[in-house]
């Protein structure tokens, strides 16, 4: 199944000129078979980033195969994530789930009392057979307070694709969030960072003296405080949910690129500078060491990826946002921009940066996507662990797509490893002489 | 509902596709939502296939429950047909499309393709892959294996086998599915047909052809073996060829199916182990306390091979699949041990830390266990993990595989020598037994237990949080200084049974205090 539709609902190729009418640029809609994971896979870095927070997944035990072959583990401490798996008892009726799921909780609550934050996190079967996680969420909150905190959300393949097991996270967190006291506007960037890039956002923020919080926090009884003059930044492109939740507890969002790259992390702050009256003066000396920096690493890597052409697969929602970062920073060509959500309103200043004859497609059926890939003989396809090395058997040189959600790329001092990880499959072709 | 933070199998399902993707010829399609597909990472990634599993995954969504995923079932079953031409299709759920019961076999039936296709039903709450595996190459046979084909040795003159079991992802197949043929070879036995690997469904039609069904792989093969005995009286073999007295038991075994001499194959010039085992240089291995776990087949071989071709103590044994339960308990019983049947790998650490082994011979799971516990490890069975592909020719089967078995298990331990200078001067300081095995490199790494790199790459793991298991026992005596100083010379892996040991001593004689004449004094009461 396709169709072929515009952006803005104009036709294809019309042509526009500013930012605040994008040019309407032509998406192909598929769909069909998707090679993506399920937002469940959110959890391997979400319980990382939050640090006294165990999800719970209420699943099957694919659930619980997928999480231990996605993340990779192979338990060396116990990591802060389980699956409760359903069982043919608590189908048939046999036992009662809520019963089950409250005994299970028990349990784990018991064996781990430094959790002080839980997640419920329902699956494609729980969901299916409508267990209300959301009521055995309230039910076990009030049974544990004030020690633990219980929220739920859904981390499902039937409703939600990888990144956006983040989103649902984050959604069911911000009506958690203290109320802003009335004490000016300040900042709050959205979106799960490398506490090492939040770090380095900080300082700049810092620099430009703008108030800011970061969302999620590393500990949750730090939740930042949102209300009618908080400005929040996305700093992940699929947050889609989160943004409509704190819209409706007052935030504003500030529009702008991501912070990819030299160019989209300047935009990024500028974004934030502007809606905070912050100088040009004052802008330009916070920032322009870094951006320095940034495409001075980024020259290195130009050499390798100027004129290279890329393909992206739908993985992370991030395709729009590094496919400008390539093309605009890097050279690169783009061949097709896959990603598996487009949102057309947080990516708006992200597609005017983008060529006007950019292929954006969203969705998949993945035969007919890899056929136009194999065609298009692309000098790197970014795709995921189960597409690489059958490209790879191919002749084809591969990215993998996990890599860009699970390493610190946002910002200037990461603008170089972002590139080199393009850089980095062509540089080994290169090398090798077997 | 049972809390799961790891798990030995994959879902049935995933057993399926081991055999789709083993086969040529023949395609799955999988009734699944999005995020199902995870599973072809394990064949793309883990066992480095070049090409995609021949899965056709539906991929519906929450809209379409209720409305049409019958239809997408059924547009997804066609668009395979069309684009990937398969000899057979089987047809199945996951675990969320079973419950929402769309009957994938009908609607496959419905469609009226041009080629035998075979529903399997699965059910994902209750079983899990090696059921799955072993219920989808029965399903397959069932449905492919036709009346009896004129036998292959009727025109050869020579006798011929089918080789069954080896699958995709599996522990070591490609590897001794080489040694098992280099066997039949030499005995003089033809093969007719190797499935699931690398059959295609006219190669199944075929399998009647043969004389009898070598069975490596019980847990998968067994019950399609059983099939074929009924409708084709082929017998088949029960002898699995890992180690060197079931691999010349499995030779004695295929030679009188085959009416042929076994003395060529058994004089196998290549076989090296029972020297390597009977030199003087492996009587230190003599009494060494083993650990096995794993799945049946596996575990149950390594203990025979750990008792009677190493000389080690075994000192418990246990599985994942309960399938093999009865098997693995009168193996247990053998060895004189309790049997150990469970698919929680926090009941297998306990067992472990408590039978305080000096090697460890498991999973990937157990790996990590015994690297927590500071204890030498070999694995020997699935589940797998990258490293259990490695580039060169590794069996576990044949004169080569107990080979492989006697250099990969004695690896990890401290060597002759080298065990009794610890022994004797325990307090040197580069010399010590916290140090580690010398030829292993990383002095001083037993103290510092660095997590590895995980299976793909993506996060990086924790650090080991949980304190070593050699914690002081709570007693009610209390240990002298000299005491204390004189345990710590006692060999790192014996010292906590040490320890036990002289507490129950001191505590059954009510003694407050615990000199070194309690120590020794407890040691001779214990000794054997």
């Amino acid at each position: 199944m396709k169709t072929l539709i515009s952006l803005a609902d104009r036709p294809a190729g019309a042509t526009a000129g500013s930012c605040a009418a994008p040019p309407a640029k032509a998406v192909l809609r598929e769909r069909g078979q998707r090679e993506v994971f399920c937002g469940l896979t959110g959890i391997i870095w979400l319980h990382r980033k939050m640090q006294d927070a165990f999800f719970l997944i209420v699943g099957s035990r694919t659930c619980a195969h997928l999480m231990q072959s996605a993340a990779g583990v192979m338990i060396f401490a116990e990591p802060r994530f389980a699956t409760a798996i359903i069982d043919e008892r608590d189908l048939a009726g046999l036992s009662d789930a809520n019963d089950e799921l409250d005994r299970t909780v028990a349990r784990l609550l018991a064996r781990r009392p430094d959790i002080k934050m839980l997640f419920l996190v329902g699956s494609c079967p729980s969901e299916v057979i409508k267990l209300d996680l959301s009521r055995a969420a309230h039910r076990l909150s009030q049974k544990y307070t004030p020690g633990v905190r219980v929220l739920n959300y859904s981390g499902s393949g039937i409703e939600t694709t990888f990144t956006q097991g983040e989103d649902a996270c984050l959604a069911s967190m911000v009506p958690e969030l203290p109320a802003a006291r009335e004490a000016g506007p300040s900042l709050l960037v959205v979106g799960a960072l490398a506490d090492v890039v939040e770090d380095q956002f900080a300082r700049l923020f810092e620099a430009m003296e703008i108030p800011v919080r970061f969302f999620p926090a590393r500990r949750s009884d730090d939740l930042p405080p949102v209300g009618r003059d908080t400005h929040f930044l996305l700093a992940q492109p699929f947050l889609a949910e989160t943004a409509r939740a704190l819209e409706e507890r007052g935030a504003t969002r500030l529009p702008a690129p991501f912070p990819l790259g030299a160019e989209g992390t300047t935009l990024w702050l500028k974004a934030a500078a502007d809606a905070f009256g912050v100088s040009a003066d004052t802008f330009d000396a916070a920032t322009q060491a870094g951006a320095a920096r940034a495409r001075h690493a980024l020259a290195r890597h130009k050499e390798t990826l100027e004129g290279k052409s890329a393909f992206f697969f739908p993985d992370s929602q991030l395709e729009p946002p590094l496919a400008r970062f390539l093309h605009r920073e890097l050279g690169m060509r783009l061949i097709e921009v896959g990603t598996p959500f487009l949102h057309r309103t947080h990516l708006a200043e992200e597609l005017a940066l983008l060529p006007e004859d950019v292929f954006l497609s969203e969705g998949q059926d993945v035969d007919r996507q890899l056929d136009r890939a194999r065609a298009a003989r692309p000098d790197i396809t970014v795709c995921g662990l189960g597409l690489a090395n059958p490209l790879e058997a191919e002749g084809l040189t591969t990215k993998w797509a996990i890599e860009l959600v699970f390493s610190p790329i946002q910002g200037y001092e990461q603008a170089g490893d972002l590139a080199e990880l393009f850089a980095r499959p062509l540089n080994r072709r290169a090398r090798l002489k077997v | 509902m049972q809390l799961t933070v790891w798990t030995y199998e994959a879902p049935p399902h995933v057993g399926a596709m081991r055999i789709a993707t083993a086969m040529e010829g023949l395609h799955y399609v999988l009734h699944a939502p999005q995020g199902d597909t995870y599973a072809d990472l394990l064949f793309t990634m883990i066992e480095r296939r070049t090409k995609r599993p021949p899965v056709t995954y539906t991929t519906f969504e929450a809209r379409d429950l209720g409305s049409d995923t019958a239809e997408i079932f059924q547009r997804a079953a066609r668009e395979a047909f069309d684009r990937f031409s398969p000899q057979a299709m089987i047809v199945g759920a996951s675990c969320t499309a079973e419950l929402i019961q769309d009957d994938p076999c009908g609607l496959a039936k419905a469609l009226g393709l041009p080629i035998p296709v075979i529903p399997l039903e699965l059910p994902a709450y209750q079983r899990k892959e090696n059921w799955g595996a072993s219920e989808t190459f029965y399903q397959i046979v069932r449905a492919i294996a036709g009346s009896a084909p004129e036998k292959m040795s009727a025109s050869t003159g020579r006798p011929s086998c089918n080789i069954l079991g080896p699958t995709a992802l599996g522990f070591r197949h490609r590897d001794d599915l080489v040694e098992i043929r280099k066997l039949l070879s030499v005995v003089g036995i033809d093969v007719n047909v190797t499935a699931p690997l690398w059959a295609s469904p006219a190669d199944i039609a075929r399998l009647g052809a043969a004389d009898f069904n070598v069975v490596l792989y019980p847990e998968i093969a067994d019950l399609a073996a059983r099939h074929l005995e009924k409708i084709y009286g082929q017998p088949r073999t029960r002898t699995i060829p890992i180690g060197i007295g079931a691999t010349r038991e499995f030779i004695a075994e295929i030679a009188a199916l085959a009416g042929l001499s076994s003395e060529a194959a058994l004089a196998d010039p290549s076989s090296r182990a029972p020297w390597w085992s009977r030199s003087v240089d492996s009587t230190y291995l003599t009494g060494k306390r083993v650990f096995i776990f794993g799945d049946a087949t596996h575990a149950i071989a390594a203990a025979r091979v750990a008792r009677e071709e190493l000389g080690f103590e075994v000192v418990g044994l246990g599985c994942y699949n309960r399938e093999f339960a009865r098997e693995l308990k009168a193996a247990a019983a053998a060895c004189d041990v309790e049997p150990l049947i469970t698919d929680d790998y926090l009941d297998v650490e306990d067992a472990i830390a408590a039978a305080h082994p000096e090697l460890v011979l498991g999973t990937q799971m157990e790996r990590h266990i015994a690297k927590r516990l500071q204890i030498p490890c070999a694995v020997i069975s699935a589940p797998v993990h990258v490293q259990d592909f490695p580039a060169r020719h590794s069996p576990q089967m044949g004169f080569e595989g107990a080979n492989v078995l006697f250099d990969t298990w004695i690896h990890p331990l401290v060597m002759g020598l080298e065990e009794h200078l610890l022994a004797m001067f325990r307090d040197d300081f580069e010399f010590h037994d916290g140090a580690g095995p010398s030829h292993l490199g990383g002095h001083g790494a037993r103290q510092a237990v660095e997590p590895e790199a995980p299976l793909t790459t993506i996060i990086p793991a924790a650090p080991a949080e949980n304190a070593p298991f050699e914690a002081a026992a709570v007693t009610a005596a209390v240990w002298a200084a000299e005491a204390e100083r004189e345990l710590k010379k006692i060999p790192f892996f014996v010292r906590g049974k040490a320890r036990r040991n002289t507490e129950d001593y001191a505590q059954s004689l009510r003694l407050q205090t615990i000199t070194v004449e309690t120590l020794y004094d407890a040691k001779a009461h214990y000794a054997r």
